[in-house]
């Protein structure tokens, strides 16, 4: 048994005892589980905790956190598994008698109107409904979408773990019908002026997005935004769709739509480096769309030149994408791709400095929570600082043996598959990146520590008043071992975000920390650090451009837009929230996860 | 393209809601239930044995046995049962349905429901009322003074008077209970005024004297439940016009003896599935609890499985008290057999609802699905024979029922 969580000195009466409880054919969503598994490791005498379902996966995960007991192992996937480690068995038994209570302090708000149990009957009730987010296990997820698509609906797939094969027949089945996959793993977009998933608050405006990236497509509506822009529609694709696999069906379909779309302007197309031919062809679609198109292919900048039409730039950055995009509305001329390299120039908008430089002999420590962001910082950061180690995979880049320790320079996802299995994302759940910010902070070898804070619905509530003290303890420790240990974060957020953009950076500031709300001039100000470049001029970013109308100046709610939502309950609070029309499907798995009757059932169809 | 499975199942609903039962008479069991015979008792639910059997069945048994004047007391009663002299079968394979005990004996009395649409007729016996009744196998004294008194001075009157009217359309009487309050099964305040009202004047002319004619008129009018009998007996007629259709997955039965709950598939033909009874959920009559009640028993559930009672419970909601409910919780039982059902009935629409048809048609495969099995509105007996209803609430057959059935289906069927 691993005691590495044994009662260090400060057990109660008692000896320590493991409890289990198991309740068959319970089925929550993940975030429910994981919000209540913090709340009963906060309860007196709780050593820790683990709610979760049933799984292989997730029973090996308490395995290892020596809390699968006997009578466990026998849990069946559709089983809700409830353990604790406590000080003495009282306290485990008091924690699992308020597993009730705490489930159901979490629904203040749900009324007693009826939830519907099938996708069927959410469409009876909300007909005008377009779109059908989906955010179950993914094992389920494609089934659901094939209804969804059945009954006519364009879909938002949020759930992960979907095979490349029901990704693909799903959006040939989609494009057959006119309708649009957004995913699967999409984690945001933004229709008719209502974000799906997680996504920022921006005001509505002409220019219309198609992102294979999450973090991508929100640093780049949330800098149009700051800019003054606007956003039309924003799709998102799915990480996979622009792989030889799927042929970027969505892409080409959203770009279709952007194209037709008499309230789009100009484009931008966003993704990690597609599959060349891939890239090809979008760009030829581009090329027909008698719109001006922004591509940022992170990374794909200038070799193909020659061949790009006249009405598509390339952007270096996400943020420089914004920049292009806005300037382009307004019929300013632009730059474009240049031969410079992205951080050799100042942005326009923001001061760059940062931090009292010269680290010799220390190391950067990145912990992102944004897949795409780390990305782009390894990116952007691979010719400043030499051997990059990332769990991110980056042609040419090196990877870290085991992420949960950084190496050199490191630039970490905490969103990577290795952090995620069996937890929230660090976007909801800033636990995993407060321990490693600690870790990194008491490790002689960092030099600076690079958050990203991602604001937003979807996201944690509020992100800084968690970072914060985490930050002011760790540079505390630092202090004391005789060293500065700067922080840098970059905020990505609007002033229509729920969190609210100045609190969250005055929090920040507040605990020390240099905030940009750019995410290249958070690189440039880090790579000038390590660079000797810092001239430790004070901090004066994260405004609003002067005349950028706020967010709610005309109003990003839109009376119109009707989805329903299979899945996370947050989903439907937040279009709530938003002012949509949104149907609750209370979900289950068919048969109440009895594999044998859903196989039955499928072939009775 | 519509599966075999799913054309199936609308031929079975399309007929069960196209159905139009009207009653046409009231006479003798033997001389009208086919395949009754002097020697048979018919019960509510799937077959049981004398050993099986709970107390208010078998009080209800020994009760019909006294009222045949075939046992002097209940010792004599059971012999003949036990010794086979007596045999017991289910109302449902003799095209008939009985509330709660459901017994129906040879000499009793029945309503002749027609289904004037495709030709098949079922039968129910004579409500009795509230209080100590045979249904809830109570046997006395006065259970047997009024069943004589039924069965001799009201029964020919009320045949007559049925007779006279030239019948009553019980798919009209529910339409119309149903945007009055009523649900068809557990409330049938309304529809049991309107039978009361059809069949007056008739009564009134056909009674040899006024004493009669008011007694009789008073028993209809005063019995909240009057019609359920005629209405379950509706029910059947609908249900059994959808009974039999080829892969089909469609439940066109739903019956409890008191201690199984059985349910029949269209597809799957005179086969019945069982499970042990729940226990119902609900409020009890002073004096009484849970400890005290009998499981679900009845073949009034035959009302749910025509897309009433339960399923209509949103056109009801002064009886969600019975739940200690809500008026939204009513709305919601109506709106969760939605997911359940394979149609929305033709002619029983919900008020409440914009006038959208009850959920009809229970899919078997739906249920297996989604895990949410039927509801059931319930009278609850006491455990012991002779002590009658002491509660009602709410009732749902066992999933594994369903399960079991769906893999039967598809064996069957070589799905």
């Amino acid at each position: 048994m691993d005691d590495s969580s044994a009662p260090d000195g400060k057990a109660g009466a008692g000896t320590p005892a493991t409890l289990a409880e198991l309740r068959a054919g319970s089925y929550y969503d993940s975030v429910v589980l994981m919000l209540l598994q913090r709340a009963l490791a906060e309860l007196p005498g709780i050593l820790d905790a683990g709610v979760v379902m049933g799984t292989p996966a997730n029973k090996k995960l308490l395995a290892q956190s020596a809390l699968l007991t006997e009578d466990l192992q026998t849990a069946a996937p559709e089983d809700l598994i409830l353990v604790v480690k406590a000080e003495s068995e009282t306290a485990g038994r008091a924690a699992l008698a308020r597993v009730d209570e705490l489930l159901a302090a979490r629904r203040p708000q749900q009324t007693d109107a009826y939830r519907p149990k099938s996708l069927a009957s959410a469409t009876r009730m909300l007909p005008e409904a377009e779109w059908v987010l989906i955010s179950i296990p993914g094992r389920y997820a494609a089934a659901v979408a094939r209804d969804a698509l059945n009954l006519g609906k364009n879909v938002f797939l949020y759930s992960d773990n979907v095979t490349l094969e029901d990704e693909i027949s799903l959006k040939e089945t989609a494009a057959g019908k006119g309708l649009l996959v957004m995913g699967p793993d999409c984690g945001t977009a933004r229709i008719d002026g209502v974000g799906l998933g997680f996504a920022n608050r921006v005001r509505r405006g002409g220019i219309g997005i198609v992102a294979a990236s999450g973090t991508g497509l929100q640093a780049i509506m949330v800098g149009i935004h700051r800019l003054g822009g606007g956003v039309s529609q924003a799709f998102g694709t799915g990480g996979r769709d622009l792989s030889d696999g799927v042929q970027a069906i969505s892409a080409k379909q959203a770009l279709g739509r952007l194209k037709d779309d008499p309230q789009t302007e100009v484009i931008v197309i966003v993704s990690k480096p597609p599959a060349t031919s891939v890239a090809q062809e979008l760009m030829s679609q581009a090329a027909s769309c008698n719109k001006p198109v922004v591509l940022d292919f992170i990374g794909y900048c200038s070799t193909q030149e020659e061949d790009v039409a006249a009405n598509i730039q390339f952007a270096r950055t996400l943020d420089e994408a914004a920049e292009l995009a806005v300037s382009l509305t307004k019929s300013a001329d632009s730059t474009g791709c240049t031969e410079q390299h992205p951080l050799s120039s100042q942005s326009t908008t923001e001061a760059p400095q940062v931090v009292p430089s010269h680290l010799p002999h220390s190391f950067l420590r990145a912990l992102y929570s944004g897949g795409t962001l780390a990305y782009e910082a390894l990116y952007l950061l691979q010719d400043s600082l030499p051997s990059l180690h990332s769990n991110v995979p980056l042609p040419g880049g090196r990877r870290l043996d085991n992420p949960h320790r950084s190496r050199g320079h490191t630039v970490v996802d905490l969103g990577g598959d290795a952090f995620t299995v069996g937890r929230l994302h660090p976007m909801l759940d800033n636990e995993l990146r407060v321990r490693r910010l600690l870790q990194e902070a008491q490790d002689a070898e960092t030099g600076l520590i690079l958050l990203d804070v991602v604001l937003g619905d979807g996201a944690h509530e509020d992100p800084a008043s968690e970072l914060a003290p985490a930050i002011e303890e760790g540079t505390a420790a630092a202090a004391r071992d005789g060293r500065t240990l700067p922080v840098v974060a970059v905020v990505i957020g609007t002033d229509g975000d729920p969190q609210g953009l100045d609190r969250q950076i005055e929090r920040l500031k507040g605990a020390g920390a240099y905030v940009f709300t750019r995410h290249d001039d958070a690189l440039r100000a880090v790579a000038g650090a390590f660079a000797g470049a810092g001239d430790g001029r004070s901090f004066r970013s994260s405004k609003q451009e002067p005349g950028a109308p706020q967010a709610s100046e005309d109003g990003h709610v839109s009376s119109t837009f009707a989805a329903i939502n299979v899945g996370l309950e947050s989903f439907t609070d937040s279009l709530r929230d938003q002012g949509a029309e949104v149907v609750h499907v209370d979900w289950r798995p068919p048969a109440g996860g009895d594999e044998r009757l859903a196989n039955l059932l499928t072939r009775l169809r | 393209m519509e599966s075999i499975i799913d054309s199936a199942n609308a031929t079975a609903v399309e007929r069960m809601t196209e159905a139009r039962p009207v009653l046409t008479g009231l006479g003798k069991a033997l001389d009208l239930i086919p395949g009754m015979h002097e020697n048979l008792l018919l019960h509510a639910g799937p077959p049981i044995a004398w050993e099986q059997a709970s107390g208010p069945l078998r009080g209800a048994l020994i009760g019909a046995l006294l009222f045949e004047r075939r046992a002097r007391d209940e010792g004599e009663a059971e012999r003949l049962i036990v010794s086979g002299k007596i045999q017991l079968a289910p109302c449902h394979h003799h095209s008939a349905v009985g509330p709660m005990a459901g017994v129906i004996s040879p000499s009793m009395a029945v309503y002749v429901v027609e289904n004037k649409t495709h030709g098949n007729r079922a039968f129910s016996n004579l409500n009795e009322g509230y209080g100590k009744v045979l249904r809830y196998g109570a046997y006395s004294r006065d259970v047997q003074n009024k069943l004589h008194w039924m069965h001799e001075a009201m029964a020919p009157v009320l045949g007559a008077a049925i007779r006279a009217c030239a019948g009553v359309d019980i798919r009209a009487l529910l339409a119309e209970a149903l945007h009055m309050g009523d649900e068809g099964h557990n409330r049938n305040k309304a529809g049991s005024l309107l039978f009361t009202r059809q069949l007056a004047p008739y009564i009134a002319r056909f009674a040899p004297d006024p004493l009669t004619a008011g007694a009789v008129i008073e028993e209809l009018g005063e019995n909240a439940l009057s019609v359920l009998n005629p209405v379950m007996a509706a029910c059947k007629a609908m249900a059994d016009a959808g009974h039999g259709v080829e892969n089909s997955t469609i439940v066109t039965t739903m019956a409890r003896n008191g201690t199984e709950f059985g349910i029949r598939v269209s597809g799957l033909g005179e086969r019945w599935f069982t499970s042990p009874c729940p226990q119902p959920v609900g409020l009890y009559f002073p004096g009484f609890s849970a400890e005290d009640g009998n499981p679900d028993i009845g073949d009034s559930t035959i009302t749910e499985t025509a897309g009433l009672g339960a399923f209509a419970m949103a056109a009801a909601p002064a009886i969600v008290t019975f739940v200690s409910g809500t008026p939204q919780d009513a709305l919601n039982a109506t709106l969760e057999m939605y997911e359940i059902t394979a149609a929305e009935h033709s002619a029983f629409t919900i008020p409440q609802l914009d006038f959208r048809g009850t959920p009809v048609g229970i899919d078997l495969r739906a249920v297996v699905e989604t895990g949410i099995t039927p509801r059931v509105n319930t009278g609850i007996a006491h455990r012991e024979a002779g002590v009658g209803q002491i509660g009602a609430g709410l009732v749902r057959p066992p999933l594994a029922l369903f399960n079991e059935a769906l893999v039967t289906f598809a064996e069957n069927y070589g799905f």
